[in-house]
């Protein structure tokens, strides 16, 4: 499954994209396109559900390592950024630091990488008031663009590091708001792969190996990045390489990524100095009865 | 991989392959025995012995064991539960051998019976059930298994499949014990075997032990790649 043929689907079909989406899928996979939305639409209302309700909340995390970033991003309030990225960086925080507590979440597309499209949802829903039926589509047009990069490559950080998980996720939410915002097909596609190529070569090196740093924080820092990849799109600036082959490119990053590299926690952060003392707390904190 | 696949599933975190992958190990475990067991010992293999505390690999297997389903928030307090249900339980770091990373060794028991389960989290929440009381397998748990001891006699096999109502996706066969003349039999179904047919079976009179495992049903079957 490419891209392009969602798109080409779309214009021969005279459906909109992710309806043709919908058709694709069920190309591929036999899926019933009915189920799949009802079943998607599940999701996405428990992706509301989640960040409301854990919006903003200290988490009392696994390793201890993250679970005050979310309440301390809601306590300060809107610096630099509109209302709208400020919403959609705590929501993602908060998922993430609910997922390192062990809350429920949506892994769209992965655990690690779960705070990128609640983060675009919320914010859309509770700042510009978009109602449920309309949030819909641009969930199962990112489900889709996600779809892409699991056929052309991988979703996961073992495999091609945390460009495939968060890179990912990134590039599916920031789809979803240019298209949620009015954005045609080619839109889709810039702001998809503006965003991919953001965070292309983007290694997986969790502390301990655990999911919480950076993972937590990254989460939140590439939504914003989602966010800034729609609205250039949606102003008229393109992707000089297409989303298609920006996924290629990003497969081929990722198999050139060494093993230490890819969800081993033996480097990049993990192989720092102060990750090393850390884990060594973390440990003692375990032993405690 | 799908739609579905990329947009969910709803889980507890932190990790699809050390959390869900976990609990639905656990799971099969309790399907397997169609019960909690009254005492869980758990053996773990490499990344999910070293970060099991981290992941809640424990508390997952343990909410496994006790029949959890996969996002139930309850999953968190596996401990506790376990504990005021009277379930005795135990972790051990344990090398083994030549499996994958995340694999973990279960004993589970039912008063003095007890079984031995082998199963690997290989990534996304796809499990493998690897070995059941010594014998090899490959089972996904995303289809209703049989799994029976049976006579290793000529027409055993026929015997079996004659009286199994639904469709076969997968058939394992090995000798367990020449001397003893017993044979292990899993047969992996499409669909749900009427309870006629599995009384049917029970009864036959090659058959010497029989399990009917539920599917895990929502380990998507087609889901592929390692999300972390």
């Amino acid at each position: 499954m490419t891209f392009n043929a969602i798109k080409r689907l779309a214009v021969d079909s005279g459906l909109p994209l992710h309806e043709a989406a919908l058709v694709a899928d069920m190309t591929e996979s036999g899926n019933n396109p009915e189920e799949t939305r009802a079943q998607l639409s599940e999701f996405l209302r428990v992706i509301l559900e989640e960040s409301e309700k854990q919006y903003g909340k200290a988490q009392d995390t696994l390793t201890g390592l993250t679970g005050t970033n979310a309440k301390k991003a809601h306590d300060r309030g809107v610096l630099y950024h509109s209302r709208f990225t400020h919403v959609a960086i705590v929501a993602s925080l908060s998922i993430c630091e609910s997922n390192a507590s062990m809350g429920r979440v949506v892994a769209c597309p992965t655990a690690g990488a779960s705070g990128v499209i609640p983060g675009i949802f919320y914010a859309l829903s509770k700042e510009n008031a978009f109602p449920f039926a309309h949030l819909l589509p641009g969930f199962i047009l990112a489900s889709a663009i996600g779809n892409v990069i699991a056929a052309k490559a991988t979703l996961s950080g073992a495999a091609g590091g945390c460009q495939a998980e968060i890179g990912s996720a990134a590039a599916m939410g920031a789809g979803a708001l240019a298209y949620l915002s009015g954005g045609d097909a080619e839109t889709v596609d810039s702001a998809a792969a503006l965003v991919l190529k953001s965070l292309l070569g983007l290694v997986c090196d969790p502390v301990g190996g655990f999911v919480e740093a950076p993972c937590v924080k990254r989460n939140a820092i590439a939504v914003t990045a989602a966010i800034s990849a729609a609205e250039l799109a949606l102003s008229g600036v393109t992707s000089v390489i297409p989303f298609d082959e920006t996924v290629d490119a990003m497969r081929r990053v990722g198999q050139t990524l060494p093993m230490e590299l890819r969800e081993t926690g033996l480097g990049g952060l993990a192989a720092t100095r102060t990750a090393k003392q850390l884990v060594d707390r973390i440990q003692t904190r375990f032993q405690k009865p | 991989m799908s739609l579905v696949n990329v947009g969910g599933p709803v889980m507890i975190g932190p990790s699809s392959s050390h959390t869900l992958g976990a609990l639905r190990i656990g799971r099969f475990g309790n399907y397997f025995l169609g019960k909690t067991p009254d005492k869980a010992e758990f053996f773990l293999h490499q990344s999910f012995g070293q970060t099991y505390m981290g992941h809640g690999t424990d508390r997952a297997l343990l909410a496994g064991v006790m029949g959890f389903g996969d996002a139930d928030r309850a999953v968190k307090d596996a401990l506790g539960i376990a504990l005021s249900r009277g379930l005795v339980y135990s972790f051990h770091q344990e090398d083994l051998g030549e499996v994958h990373p995340n694999t973990v060794k279960m004993l589970l028991y039912d008063g003095a019976d007890s079984q031995e389960i082998w199963a690997s989290s290989i990534g996304a929440g796809m499990i493998r059930i690897i070995k059941i009381n010594g014998v090899e397998c490959d089972l996904s748990g995303a289809y209703p298994t049989l799994i029976l001891v049976n006579k290793d006699i000529p027409g055993a096999l026929n015997m079996i499949l004659e009286k199994i109502d639904a469709n076969v996706a997968n058939l394992y066969l090995r000798r367990i014990n020449k001397l003893l003349a017993k044979a292990l039999t899993i047969v992996e179904l499409d669909s749900d075997l009427s309870l006629r047919s599995l009384l049917e079976i029970k009864s036959l009179p090659v058959i010497l032990e029989a399990y009917y495992v539920k599917s895990l049903s929502d380990v998507a079957q087609d889901r592929v790649g390692g999300l972390l």
